[in-house]
């Protein structure tokens, strides 16, 4: 594997998935573990039903194999010698995994036949409708697209919001402000992002066992969640607004109005951005809490500026009819 | 833009010293620098990035530099990975 690639996401990556109780899959290994390093390459799974009655035309043997309660009864009701054919045809094919459903454990022959072959054979105790839909979407998260940016997400007010910015332009700081003032942190410095259903950001932490601890110059490595508890946190959090910060710059015209909407784009979304420019005495957390509250009017459909100018225009306009109406010759 | 691939040479690892110390060195030059492994790409002057990395004994890092300084940058740093960061080296 060179440095530039991405490792493969694995059967093993599976079945070590550490899920929590709605998202569990529930899998445990009972066969062909030889082979338990198959890369699974398709986000979607497979009911090979037509392939176990000897029909192979499309079969999709690179998806994950899900057998119910269906495709178990039929090969329990297999004679030994077509038993034996219809097994060593299914494995000739790599395919992924095979998942049975209901914890229903297939019989000794076909655990064999998948041994040999190396393909693993896996159990979970959910029902197939149930496991279909959970793996679907765990494997959607997975093969969603990713990147990873540095900078810290916090949500303030319920609103995600990326702060961005060059190394020392004190994301960091204003983040513990803000969490300080009570508001909740996300990840700090590096920050993966997956697109979700084509249209949602989520960002998280790189890794949770690094997960919540910030570097602040001066005082080293901190950990929020012991020094601020479990309020101060939060696991993931759709990106919402993105604050980049950078040293004010003389030359640059900053947005005075706020009519203009900047955006930046992720992973193909557009997210809306503010660029703040941070100078000494700049409370640089109340602005970022006072945009998160601006964006929220914004969501509901009452936008600061827009508003401030339509009341101008009105005024203006009205002052021009009263005009017309003093300046007539016979007032 | 130069790149430079190292190997990691010490026992235990790009842990929280070695880090720290890539990342003062980094954060020395003008240039942006990255470290990149498996993929995944980070910023060199940041500590906390350095670890999420997870690199241990062995890893194959690449270093990244593009600005007007980059070479002395991917050098400097090099230079940190070649020495084990003065701990003990891994066999």
């Amino acid at each position: 594997m060179s440095i530039g690639e991405t490792r493969a996401f694995t059967v093993l990556d599976l079945v070590d998935l550490d899920l929590k109780e709605q998202n569990s899959l529930d899998l445990r290994c009972v066969a062909g573990r030889s082979g338990l390093g198959r890369v699974i390459t398709l986000p979607d799974i497979n009911r090979p039903s037509f392939a176990l009655a000897g029909f192979y035309e499309s079969f999709a043997w690179q998806r994950v194999q899900l057998l119910g309660r269906g495709e178990n009864a039929f090969l329990a009701s297999l004679e030994p010698a077509r038993a034996h054919e219809i097994f060593a045809r299914l494995f000739s094919y790599e395919m992924p995994c095979c998942i049975f459903t209901h914890s229903l454990v297939p019989g000794a022959e076909f655990l064999a036949a998948a041994e040999i072959a190396g393909c693993p054979i896996l159990i979970t105790s959910l029902s197939s409708s149930d496991f279909s839909s959970r793996i679907i979407r765990v494997l959607a998260d997975i093969f969603a697209p990713q990147t990873s940016i540095h900078g810290v997400l916090v949500e303030v007010y319920g609103i995600g919001i990326l702060l961005t910015g060059d190394s020392g332009v004190g994301k960091s700081e204003t983040a513990l402000e803000l969490i300080e003032r009570g508001h909740r942190l996300v990840a700090d410095d590096v920050v993966d992002i997956r697109c979700v259903n084509g249209s949602i950001l989520m960002g998280q932490g790189a890794n949770k066992v690094i997960g919540h601890h910030m570097e602040i110059r001066g005082l080293g490595i901190i950990n929020i969640t012991h020094l601020f508890g479990v309020g101060a946190i939060r696991d993931k959090k759709q990106i919402q607004l993105i604050c980049q910060l950078e040293d004010w710059n003389p030359a640059k015209v900053y947005d005075r109005i706020g009519m203009e909407e900047l955006t930046e784009e992720i992973l193909g979304v557009k997210v809306p951005k503010l660029e703040i420019p941070v100078k000494p005495g700049r409370n640089i957390p109340i602005i970022v809490e006072t945009a998160s509250m601006n964006e929220r009017l914004k969501k509901m459909g009452y936008h600061s500026a827009k508003e401030f100018n339509q009341n101008i225009l009105r005024w203006l306009e009205s002052d021009n009819a009263r005009a017309m109406y003093f300046s007539r010759d016979d007032y | 833009m130069t790149e430079l691939d190292v190997t990691i040479r010490n026992r235990a690892g790009i842990h929280a010293r070695p880090s720290a110390l890539i990342a003062q060195t980094a954060v020395g030059f003008g240039s942006r620098i990255w470290l990149e492994k498996a993929g995944n790409r980070i910023n060199a002057k940041s500590i906390m990035g350095i670890i999420t990395l997870g690199a241990g004994f062995g890893t194959l890092i690449r270093i990244i530099a593009d600005g007007p300084d980059e070479a002395a940058a991917v050098t400097a740093i090099k230079a940190l990975f070649d020495s084990g960061f003065n701990e003990e080296l891994g066999q």
